[in-house]
């Protein structure tokens, strides 16, 4: 239904618009020559002072910001390629810098280890040495004093001895058989105690 | 009166009569959009024409132009098509802009005009002869001789040749205007349609009218791309000489 109004609306419409446009006067506008003459003046006029001005004054300027951004690029990209270059340089430079300085410090803390451990070596040794001085001393002081003591015991022995006979008997005996006596057993003793 | 298709076509004067010697220069309608269009090319690349290395969008619009047309002449007439670049710019772009202000509702299309477009076209067929007759002389003349043609049948491809480049101006013109004056005519028939059926049956005549008003657009652009290109086939001709 609705399709047949669309359809009758149109086909009247048409018929409608057909009489409207064949009541006027028909024919292409195009060619009536009475402005003809006054087209192509205004033409030549307008389209050359277009090519004109365009060919001396702006497609110079368009084509010289094309040449010059061109350019501008190109030396960009040079420049940045210079220094990308310059960067490398430098990045193996200062890898070199870094790898020597880690060998010298190792190489220092080597040295240094060495020179420590030689001082310690040489002071352990020196200290042994004293060490070993101050037992031979000490054992010689030993040897002495046992010897020295030896004689002061029998000493004080036979100064006892005496006294002790003085004071039971009331009367001095000769010291020197008492000392005689006293060594003779002390000496007994000593080899008894020294294991001898 | 405005329901005849053919109305939008009328030339009419503006302002007052001008003649020398008694041939009528008077400024029309269609003067008053050749000058529109001129002077738009002119103030869109005169805005493109900064000196930023950054372009801005009038900028890159006015040298994506320049490139186009550029690679357009390189591609099809080579690089001895170099010093007619100015010309072949500054008539597509005319012709662009021409086509392209015809499809603003009301206004008028320049290019819709045979004598405009057989104007032109008799310009490029003329200036391009000349060109190959100074490049080659009379030698020019061996474009109508293709090689490898039996001897019998010479004399008929020798006219049929001729025949062929006398009408390239007719070809040339016709091309452009007609399409611009179908074009026209027909958004303008589907618009009275519009009118007649009213708000019931309107719709259908108004979808073809804005399908038509996209692909009028596209033909604009197309027409003034086929006829730079067609120049520039031309002036490949003229330039070098192949036959």
């Amino acid at each position: 239904m609705l399709k047949k109004i669309i359809f009758q609306f149109l086909a009247l419409s048409f018929i409608f618009t057909y009489n409207a446009q064949s009541a006027e006067s028909g024919g292409m506008p195009q060619l009536n020559p009475e402005f003809w003459i006054s087209q192509i003046f205004w033409l030549v006029l307008t389209f050359g002072l277009l090519f004109i001005i365009l060919s001396k004054f702006i497609l110079p300027k368009i084509s010289n910001n094309l040449e010059t951004r061109k350019s501008q690029i190109l030396e960009n990209i040079e420049t940045a390629d210079k220094q990308r270059e310059e960067t490398e340089k430098k990045v193996k430079e200062f890898d070199k810098i870094i790898n020597d300085t880690k060998v010298e410090a190792k190489n220092f803390f080597n040295s240094e280890r060495q020179k420590v451990l030689d001082d310690i070596n040489n002071k352990r040794l020196s200290l042994e040495k004293d060490i070993e001085k101050e037992i031979i001393k000490a054992d010689e002081e030993i040897d002495q004093l046992k010897k020295t003591s030896q004689e002061k015991v029998i000493k004080i022995a036979i100064e006892t001895s005496s006294d002790l006979v003085k004071q039971l008997i009331g009367e001095d005996i000769n010291k020197s058989s008492l000392s005689a006596i006293v060594e003779d057993l002390s000496k007994k003793e000593m080899e008894k105690h020294n294991g001898i | 009166m405005a329901a005849n298709p053919m109305y939008q076509f009328n030339v009419y004067r503006i302002g007052p009569e001008i003649k020398i010697s008694n041939i009528d220069i008077s400024f029309t309608n269609a003067s008053l959009f050749m000058v529109i269009s001129s002077l738009a090319i002119l103030i869109i690349f005169n805005l493109g024409t900064k000196r930023s290395i950054i372009p801005n969008k009038i900028q890159l619009l006015a040298e994506l132009s320049y490139s186009f047309i550029s690679k357009m002449i390189s591609d099809t007439a080579g690089s001895k098509a170099r010093p007619y670049f100015s010309f072949i710019f500054s008539l597509f772009m005319f012709v662009l802009f021409c086509n392209m202000f015809g499809m603003i509702p009301y206004s008028f299309t320049v290019t819709s005009h045979i004598i405009v477009t057989f104007v032109l076209a008799a310009f490029i067929f003329i200036g391009v002869t000349i060109i190959g007759f100074i490049k080659h002389g009379l030698g020019y003349l061996k474009l109508f001789v293709p090689s490898g043609v039996p001897m019998v049948l010479l004399p008929l491809i020798v006219v049929i040749e001729i025949i062929s480049y006398l009408s390239r101006p007719i070809s040339l013109s016709v091309r452009l205007f007609a399409n611009m004056m179908a074009g026209h005519t027909m958004m303008k028939v589907f618009g009275g349609f519009v009118v007649s059926l009213g708000i019931v049956g309107g719709w259908l005549p108004l979808g073809f009218s804005v399908a038509l008003t996209g692909l009028e657009i596209l033909v604009a652009f197309l027409q003034a791309y086929v006829f730079a290109i067609l120049t520039c086939i031309y002036l490949n001709d003229a330039l070098n000489l192949h036959h």
